[in-house]
């Protein structure tokens, strides 16, 4: 095993702040209450949930503190806010935009929605990944229900113009969907000033323990449950909460809120030292998304010639541990289809490599990472029939 | 995901190069699958006298290719051509399912190589008529 550990992959999964821990183990060391029941234990669990809800809320700068539900993750709260929207509303219309680089849980939820007779309209990118936002005013029709767009993508890490899209979206009284997964405690969302009608909201990606999330739903909006039982969070989401999970969750929120500008600034020049450093000493490498439009933590590199799972093979032999959106790392075997829609090539894609960085990397990490990738890749290209000739020499 | 031997080939690739002026070369695979290999032979007495590869994919394709260059050099063409796609998995100790198909092309390129060294060969054997 290699002396030095360096993480770098907080897209994938992130440590659980320690102060998030110590919360949560109040409850997880106590028998575990149910929040329901009528009982002083019941009340208290109660009330902490209460608080955690309190704590989201304020995070994204909602109004009231109801407004936010609790899921079981990012996944269920854009299949409830894409199919609960859509179903409620069909009525009106069964036309949804979104875009061609949303996460898998928001693409699939609309392809399921097609085979119910829903239209899906999948909006372009451009070689930066901003969606087009012409193109959004063009698409939208009377039939159109509902827009979904991502605040930020995490593959990329370009950041969307939010409130460009909320003030076409609303002039046509359409709701909008944004999925802040990737932006989670790292960008400053603000639902009332950028005009967002449902917001997903991610535990993890603050640090904050797996399998919890949150759905913001702004006051008013129709919509129906995709979860039926016993009417727990106002009828919209069935089932027992996972207390532990949603106190980590409202610690988390509560961190974010007070350490998210300083930590911002700290990643924003680590990132733009790292992308530097893994493009300039060498050629053909270039950035996947925009240089100044993109998430504080977001390196995302792309090398000719070479293939993206080599890569991270050599880089976890140092002790380095990263991803790409190679195909050979997906188990669908096709490259990453947010690389594909910003225009790459098949084995433009292949040769991705994705760095996402967290609270504990340091600026150490980050030369150590510098001062291996040439190695790295001069090695592999040496490998490749595809390199050209006179770069091996 | 790979076993010990499959990171050992990957870590210190055996033949790896080009022979510039081969009897034989075969490649396979396309980058737009994020594979790509070419293999190149030297023959001498029906017997492959040396053996190099170049790849394009992932750690997977990289020590296929490998071991197939130890499993062919030395061996007769005839013999060479019987290596299967599951002789080099077998000699990796077994690779990861979801790579069975789509980076296993190795025994394939070194038929090609072959196949290509028979066709320039009969060729040559057609011209001295």
């Amino acid at each position: 095993m290699p002396a030095k550990r360096v993480y770098m992959d907080h897209s994938a999964g992130r440590p659980l702040d320690p102060r998030v821990v110590e919360d949560m183990l109040l409850y997880v060391k106590s028998f575990n209450v149910n929040p329901s029941s009528f009982h002083s234990f019941g009340q208290k669990a109660r009330q902490a949930v209460e608080d955690a809800r309190e704590k989201v809320a304020d995070l994204v700068s909602a109004q009231r503190k109801e407004s936010v539900i609790f899921t079981s993750g990012a996944t269920e709260s854009n299949n409830m806010a894409i199919k609960g929207v859509a179903h409620r509303n069909k009525d009106r219309g069964k036309h949804i935009i979104t875009s061609s680089i949303e996460h898998m849980s928001v693409l699939n939820p609309c392809k399921y929605l097609m085979t119910r007779g829903f239209k899906v309209t999948f909006l372009p990118v451009d070689h930066y990944g901003f969606v087009d936002v012409k193109r959004l005013e063009e698409e939208l029709t009377d039939e159109t229900i509902l827009v979904s767009i991502m605040y930020a993508n995490g593959e990329i890490g370009t950041i969307q113009p939010i409130r460009e899209i909320s003030e076409i979206v609303h002039g046509k009284s359409v709701y909008l969907h944004v999925d802040a997964t990737a932006a989670s405690g790292q960008v400053q969302v603000d639902v009332d000033k950028e005009g967002i009608d449902l917001l997903t909201i991610s535990s993890n990606d603050m640090y904050g323990p797996q399998s919890v999330g949150a759905l913001y739903i702004k006051t008013g909006t129709r919509m129906e449950p995709i979860i039926h039982g016993g009417g727990q969070e106002r009828g919209l989401r069935s089932g027992t909460e996972n207390v532990a999970g949603i106190v980590g969750f409202g610690k988390a929120a509560e961190i974010a809120k007070k350490e998210m500008h300083g930590e911002s600034e700290r990643l924003k020049r680590l990132r733009d030292k790292f992308i530097k450093g893994l493009i300039d000493p060498i050629l053909y490498s270039f950035l996947n998304g925009h240089p100044s439009e993109r998430l504080p933590n977001n390196v995302a590199v792309r090398y000719s010639f070479i293939e993206g799972e080599s890569m991270l093979l050599s880089l976890d032999m140092m002790g380095v541990a990263a991803s790409s959106g190679s195909a050979c790392t997906a188990k669908t075997l096709e490259p990453s289809h947010v690389l594909r829609a910003i225009g790459l090539k098949h084995e433009e894609a292949h040769g991705s490599l994705l760095f996402t960085l967290g609270k504990q990397n340091t600026e150490e990490e980050v030369d150590y990472v510098i001062s291996i990738m040439p190695d790295i890749v001069k090695r592999l290209r040496k490998m490749s029939p595809l390199t050209p000739k006179e770069l091996i020499e | 995901m790979y076993s010990d031997k499959v990171m050992e080939h990957f870590r210190n690739p055996r033949n790896m190069g080009e022979i510039l002026d081969a009897d034989g070369v075969g490649t396979v695979g396309n980058p737009v699958c994020g594979d790509l290999m070419t293999m190149y032979i030297k023959v001498k007495d029906n017997n492959i006298a040396d053996i190099k590869f170049k790849t394009f994919g992932c750690g997977a394709a990289i020590a296929t290719s490998s071991i197939t260059t130890e499993l062919a050099k030395g061996k007769t063409l005839k013999e060479a051509m019987k290596i299967a796609r599951k002789d080099v998995a077998d000699a990796l100790e077994g690779l990861p399912p979801v790579k069975m198909h789509c980076s296993n092309l190795a025994a394939d390129a070194l038929h090609a190589a072959i196949e290509d060294y028979y066709k320039k060969h009969k060729a040559e054997k057609e011209m001295k008529k």
